[in-house]
This record gives structure tokens, C-alpha cells and sequence, in this order.
């Protein structure tokens, strides 16, 4: 590498790496609470857990489940029913003062077999709350994402430039040599190098599918117009319906179009994932990958009649698959632990960078080089 | 004595080609490829606290000239 290109490379890496290590920082820590959610739900009792049922229960009936929460608040409206891939025996009814509203919901978690009311869990308060708004927006909403995400970027530009960098650093290192006698400096800047490289993948990754996922709310306001658009569009100058038809029809109707799937979420008609005519019923896989995927299928809320469905263009489906791959949880329990941990190497790594970058400046540049073992010498 | 780039990036270049291989098998299927995914990115994990911790000190560095 010139003399040149090596300046400039050091110029993107520390650039990149100043205007967003604070975020970058705020993100790891954050982030760390936020991979083991379910855990501490689980422990801290925050989680509805579903009440042990015979094998071989029938489910009850989804118009059942949806009056059970309709009967705790009959002033508000039902906007959606979904669940959890992994929890089958609850339903969580989403009621808001109108269709529309995206704020102000209210969540009542009910049995899937009973249809009884077990619980209304608060999403906006707590702990685990507070770390879920800094880390997805800063408590800003769609520009705090957006900014998040630019970090985001930066971040990667941090590491392609750092990738760049080993090179120079490292040639006359082995792998994973670590200067302990030398300066303070001299052994930081080791370290960042060893856990900077053993970090990058997954590194790219969780930052890729990270500021993916701060397009999200465009990515499905674009599908809304784009696809939603085009499946209603044969009622669009139809009058709404004055009565809805019987969800548990619809949702069968949805499930006998789609066998191998299971219904994961439905959106009532008027809601902003549906048309006034339709209950939207997204069916999800049953294996890993397709679990976290869903196709849309729009049941007539009148007849009980399929009118459309497609699949989720590829847009989302990115959206969708780069979700795991940023929380790191699909793999168990010990995928969470490892995600933590090389979450926490992450924070190293950041940290270093920074007390490198404050450390250099306190040395003379002809004993920078030569410590950092940057000699012109051999270095074309 | 430098190394050229083959032998500077080896390493890295193999810890990431795991790490790669365990993040994509995990979302493929569950049981076998779930440990897969344990196994590739907690190696990573572990190469770098084994030489962070305890490991290689920089033995190889050649002396700069003065």
C-alpha cells in the first residue's frame, strides 16, 4: 500500500468511526438487555405465559377470543390479532380508539383454547421499554431511525476501512500477536486489530440487517401502496360493509388457501393493513426461515370468500429475513450467548478505537510509525 | 521480514467464512444447524479472547530498525 492510499484509508477509518462510535456504543449496550427479551420477560414475569393444556384442546373459536377483549374495552375497536411463532397458544388483540390510529393501542393477550383474558401487558413502560426506544430511534420515531441507520452506515464504512487497514498493521504480526511490552498504545492497538478482525462478519452483518431494519416502516408503507394497492383494488368504489362477517370463517377460509401455513397476524378491515372489505390474514411458515416470512391472503369480510393473495415481494421478504439476523434469535439460547459476547468484544472494539485515536495524537508521528510498524521501508 | 497479503488475511478471512456459514445455517433449519451457528461464531468468540487473554506475545514482530 502507498504512502498515499494508506493516509486516505486512515482518513476514512477514523472519520467513520468518531462521527458514530457514541451511537455505536449506545447501540451495543442497549442491544445487549434487548437480545435475552424473552428470557427476562420470562423471569421478571412481564411475559404471558400460556396455562398448560391436555394435548389434543381444540383451539377456540377466533370470534370468542376477539369478544373476550372486545368485553374489557367495548369503547374501543379491534385492529389486529396476531402471535408469536413460538407460542401458538396465545392471541394478542390489538384495540385503538379508531381503525387508523397508530398510537394509544391497547393489547390484551388471550388464551388460544379457552378464549379467556389473561392478561394486558404494557409495551411502553420499563426498563426493556426505554432500551428498545434508544436503541430503535432514540425516542424520536421515524428521523431518529433514519439517523440511526446513517450510523449504521458509517459503521460499515468504519469496517471495510479497517479491514483495509489490517493489512498495513499486521504485516510483519502474526495473527493474533498482542505487543504487551511495548507502549500502552502499542498493545491497544493490537487488540483492536485481533478483535476488530475476529468480529468482522458478524459485525457486517448485524450492522447490514441493523440499518435495513431502520427502513422498515418505509419498506411496508411502500408495500401498502405498492401491493395492498393492487390486491383491493377491485372494491375500492364499493360501499364498506355495514356488518363484518365471522373471523373465525375468514381465518379458515385463509388457512384451507394456505395448508402447509398457520394464521400469525389479521387485520381487521379499515385498518391501515387491510382494505374496509377485507380481513388480511398473514400466514406464516412452520419452519425457521419461513416462520418469520408471511403471505397475505385477503378474506372478504362479508362472504368469507378468498379474494386475493400473493406473495410478499422481495423487498419485504429482505426486510423480514434480515430481522434473526439482527436480534440473534434464531438459534436457541447459546446463539443468544454468543451474540452477547461478541456483542461485548463489539464494545472493545469501539472503546479501543476511540483511546487509539486520542492516544495518537499525543505522539510524535516518526514514533508512531515506527511503533505501529508503518515504516516506509518495504511498504510499496 | 513482511507477510504478503494471502498470509495476513488467512486467518480473518477463515474466522469470517465460518461466522458466515453459522449465522445462515441457523436460519436454514433448527437442531444440527442450530450448533453449527453455536460452534462457527463461538469459535470466533474464542479465538480472539484466547489470544486477547492469554495468547501469542507478539514474538514475531520484527525489532523496527532504530
Amino acid at each position: 500500500m502507498t504512502q498515499r492510499s494508506l493516509k486516505a484509508w486512515s482518513w476514512v477509518h477514523k472519520w467513520a468511526s468518531l462521527v458514530s462510535t457514541v451511537f455505536m456504543l449506545l447501540l451495543c449496550l442497549t442491544g445487549l438487555p434487548l437480545i435475552f427479551h424473552h428470557e427476562i420477560g420470562h423471569l421478571t414475569g412481564s411475559e404471558v405465559e400460556a396455562p398448560p393444556q391436555l394435548a389434543g384442546t381444540p383451539m377456540a373459536s377466533m370470534d370468542a377470543v376477539v369478544g373476550a377483549a372486545q368485553a374489557l374495552h367495548p369503547e374501543r375497536v379491534v385492529q389486529y390479532v396476531s402471535r408469536d411463532p413460538d407460542e401458538t397458544a396465545l392471541w394478542a388483540v390489538s384495540l385503538n380508539a379508531n381503525l387508523t390510529a397508530a398510537e394509544g393501542g391497547k393489547t390484551v393477550v388471550v388464551d388460544a383454547h379457552t378464549a379467556k383474558a389473561l392478561a394486558e401487558p404494557k409495551y411502553d413502560e420499563g426498563f426493556m421499554h426505554v432500551m428498545l426506544q434508544l436503541h430503535v430511534d432514540l425516542f424520536a420515531g421515524l428521523p431518529g431511525k433514519l439517523f440511526l441507520g446513517l450510523m449504521g452506515i458509517l459503521l460499515l464504512v468504519a469496517i471495510v476501512s479497517g479491514v483495509v487497514l489490517y493489512a498495513p498493521f499486521m504485516r510483519k504480526l502474526d495473527f493474533g500477536a498482542v505487543r504487551r511490552d511495548r507502549s500502552t498504545r502499542v498493545k491497544w492497538l493490537d487488540l483492536h486489530n485481533l478483535l476488530g478482525a475476529v468480529t468482522i462478519a458478524w459485525l457486517l452483518v448485524v450492522g447490514a440487517t441493523g440499518v435495513i431494519n431502520t427502513w422498515a416502516d418505509l419498506v411496508i408503507k411502500f408495500w401498502q401502496f405498492d401491493q395492498m394497492a393492487q390486491m383491493t383494488a377491485p372494491y375500492k368504489d364499493l360501499p364498506p360493509p355495514a356488518r363484518l362477517g365471522s373471523l373465525e370463517k375468514a381465518v379458515q377460509a385463509a388457512a384451507a388457501r394456505e395448508p402447509q401455513m398457520r394464521p400469525g397476524l389479521v387485520a381487521f378491515p379499515g385498518t391501515p393493513f387491510s382494505s374496509p372489505h377485507h380481513y388480511a390474514v398473514f400466514m406464516r411458515g412452520t419452519e425457521p426461515l419461513s416462520a418469520r416470512l408471511f403471505k397475505p391472503v385477503l378474506v372478504d369480510a362479508q362472504t368469507a370468500k378468498v379474494s386475493d393473495s400473493r406473495d410478499l415481494p422481495w423487498y419485504v421478504t429482505a426486510l423480514l429475513v434480515s430481522q434473526p439476523l439482527h436480534f440473534g434469535d434464531y438459534g436457541g439460547l447459546p446463539l443468544k450467548i454468543v451474540w452477547a459476547l461478541l456483542d461485548i468484544i463489539t464494545i472493545v472494539v469501539l472503546g479501543s478505537g476511540l483511546y487509539l485515536w486520542w492516544a495518537r495524537r499525543r505522539v510524535a508521528a516518526d514514533v508512531l510509525s515506527r511503533e505501529d510498524g508503518l515504516l516506509a521501508e518495504g511498504s510499496a | 521480514m513482511s507477510r504478503g497479503l494471502g498470509a495476513v488475511y488467512r486467518v480473518p478471512a477463515l474466522i469470517a467464512a465460518a461466522s458466515l456459514t453459522g449465522l445462515l445455517s441457523a436460519l436454514v433449519a433448527d437442531g444440527v444447524w442450530d450448533a453449527l451457528a453455536w460452534l462457527t461464531l463461538g469459535s470466533a468468540v474464542a479465538v480472539g479472547a484466547w489470544f486477547a487473554l492469554t495468547g501469542r506475545r507478539g514474538q514475531n514482530a520484527q525489532e523496527p530498525a532504530p
